[in-house]
């Protein structure tokens, strides 16, 4: 194993064995049903979701419970702009980086009034935003009907570049495309951009600056760290890669309401966060795939598992989940405290806690 | 090394130009005058102490200088121009670092990255130069760390530069808060009370590293408890007492200043004793 990690090439014939994988991965999973793919599509949507959090929670260290507000503030500006509900039919490449950037705009209103705040009083600020944005776009439909309100926007486009639509199943080299297909290629990468760009962000000025933030603001400013301007920078930042998500939401579902922004949502992706390992990417990836696959598998199990067990359906598989859900997090909370892949850093900080003892 | 009253007889040069001017800084907390129309100045080069008995106004001087606190009144001029309505990292832009009372590192990063972060103030890259990792980046970041190793070196614990800021031994941990400091190119860099909780072995090792810093260019402001220490390192000392200035002037003067020895051992005490006793007096 070693003598294998330390061969110069080990690294490229891995990552090139994992890049076979994912570009594989879809017709492995249709081949068990579209539904699988479109899972797999909401997975990476988790993923992206997962590694903007990230940066806020996990590097800046800003507990933030309404996430799934830039989420949703990406989501409307795609529905908006490209649906029959004001006749605008934008493409997605326009619609995308405005999508993002009008969520990395709220990142900034969010962040701006909550500078101050730390821990508990920011969780609890940045929840009643989470809140009211979803409220406002519940109520947004009178006098001026912007958002349809609870009904929500309907009839959303799919992407497309010319004639080569994302909803469509074409056929090349002998292959079948269907749309979650391609939608998983193009989510698969805007997942390495977003993982390039996390990680990238980590080794640099800015996440040793964010970093510094997180350990002792006092100091990071007598740093010399404008910690006003790097904190707006996290949130804007992670902001804005929950908006590109939701874009992109809003095209795969053709479909938005305020319902899909609940807080459950905002505390999902935290989980995930949480779960995998706070401020390292491997772990918040493990975590969000995690969150996202093992309901999907109950779902698919518990069923046929209790029928054929008792002979009926005892317990809804909503339920189980829920009851799997808690269960699991509060045995990671208590093995593995730092998530199941912790970050160095995050170790260390539990392994002097322990000394400290 | 000189003897300590040599090196301060030689290292006071009244020609050297003033650094830091500090004129009738004055603050209130409530009822509590904690710095009452305090003037000094720091000149180029020197090592300047800062003592007094507790609550004396020390960190509270410290704090008006750094930007924590605003002050009521009175300027201080830094480099030829007013720090006046700085915030903690501007005045730090501007060239004052400082270390903390009690050691504020950033415990669960490595020493080394604790001394790129003290870069931050000389370096530029944004987010753009992070992600794209260009050329300028890259060197940019290259000399970061080469720097930070620089440092670490310089203060003496460069075979601890992986370990976690926070399980170093304390008196690397002062070690380390001064090379994170001087990592922010400071021209002038004040230290609050670094010899506190260290011994006496640890205190001398202390002072031939402050001594380095001034050797290096870097002015110093030294609030210290420790007598002994600020007596044999410091070329000028100010003595505040209730939030006011007693006296200036150079060790031997101000050790020998009645108003001193009656603010650290009380009036009816005898004057023979205040240079050994006044540190235990703190």
């Amino acid at each position: 194993m070693n003598a294998l990690r330390n061969h110069p090439q080990a690294k490229w014939i891995g990552v090139a064995l994992v890049a076979l994988a994912l570009l594989a991965l879809p017709f492995a999973l249709a081949s068990a049903g579209t539904a699988w793919v479109r899972i797999m599509n909401l997975a990476i949507l988790y993923i992206l979701l997962s590694l903007g959090l990230n940066i806020v929670v996990g590097f800046a260290g800003l507990l933030d419970l309404g996430y799934i507000a830039f989420y949703a503030v990406g989501a409307y500006a795609y529905a908006l702009l490209a649906s029959p509900h004001f006749g605008l039919h934008l493409p997605f490449w326009v619609i995308l980086p405005i999508g993002a950037l009008v969520a990395a705009l709220f990142g900034v209103l969010l962040g701006a009034p909550t500078l101050k705040l730390r821990g508990d009083y920011l969780a609890i600020v940045t929840l009643g935003f989470g809140e009211i944005v979803r409220i406002f776009l519940n109520n947004l439909s009178t006098p001026i009907n912007i958002t349809n309100g609870p009904r929500g926007i309907s009839r959303i486009d799919a992407f497309s570049i010319g004639d080569f639509s994302f909803a469509r199943t074409d056929a090349f080299l002998g292959l079948t495309f269907s749309g979650p297909v391609k939608y998983y290629y193009l989510l698969l990468l805007v997942m390495v951009a977003v993982i390039f760009i996390n990680l990238r962000l980590h080794d640099s000025r800015i996440g040793r600056a964010w970093e510094a933030i997180r350990e002792d603001e006092v100091a990071a400013r007598a740093m010399g760290i404008d910690t006003t301007r790097v904190k707006l920078l996290a949130f804007a930042m992670g902001a804005s890669f929950g908006g590109i998500g939701g874009g992109m939401f809003a095209a795969i579902q053709s479909f938005i309401s305020p319902e899909s922004f609940v807080l459950v949502e905002s505390v999902m992706v935290l989980s995930m966060v949480v779960l995998g390992g706070m401020g390292n990417v491997g772990g918040v990836i493990i975590g969000a795939l995690l969150l996202s696959f093992v309901p999907e598998i109950l779902r698919f199990t518990v069923e046929p598992l209790q029928q054929r067990l008792f002979g009926r359906m005892l317990v809804e598989p909503e339920v189980i989940r829920m009851l799997i859900f808690g269960l699991a997090l509060v045995l990671v909370m208590i093995l593995r405290p730092g998530g199941l892949w912790p970050s160095a850093v995050r170790r260390r900080e539990l392994s002097a806690g322990r000394e400290a003892r | 090394m000189n003897p300590p009253g040599a090196r301060n007889a030689e290292a006071a040069k009244p020609e050297q130009p003033v650094l830091l001017a500090c004129v009738d800084a004055g603050k209130r907390f409530g009822g509590v005058q904690a710095l009452d129309a305090v003037s000094f100045a720091i000149r180029r080069g020197e090592i300047y102490g800062l003592i007094g008995p507790n609550g004396a106004g020390k960190t509270t001087l410290f704090n008006l200088l750094t930007g924590i606190y605003a002050p009521d009144s009175g300027q201080f001029t830094f480099d030829g121009t007013s720090l006046a309505g700085l915030k903690p990292h501007q005045v730090t832009l501007r060239g004052i670092a400082r270390t903390f009372q009690n050691i504020r590192l950033f415990a669960n990063l490595s020493a080394l990255e604790n001394v790129m972060i003290g870069r931050h103030a000389r370096t530029h890259a944004g987010v753009i130069g992070a992600v794209l990792r260009n050329p300028a980046t890259r060197a940019e970041e290259a000399a970061i760390a080469r720097r930070a190793m620089e440092l670490l070196e310089f203060v003496g614990i460069a075979a601890r530069a992986d370990d976690a800021a926070g399980s170093l031994p304390y008196g690397d941990q002062r070690r380390l808060e001064i090379a994170r400091a001087l990592a922010t190119d400071p021209l002038l860099l004040a230290l609050d009370e670094p010899a506190a909780g260290m011994n006496a072995t640890e205190s001398r090792a202390l002072a031939t590293l402050v001594r380095n810093v001034r050797d290096r260019g870097v002015t110093v402001l030294l609030i210290e408890h420790d007598m002994r220490l600020v007596m044999s390192l410091c070329d000028r000392v100010l003595v505040l007492d209730h939030g006011e200035r007693i006296i200036e002037g150079s060790p031997a003067e101000v050790q020998r200043d009645p108003r001193v020895i009656e603010a650290y051992l009380g009036a009816e005490l005898p004057a023979s004793g205040v240079a050994k006793t006044g540190g235990a007096a703190t």
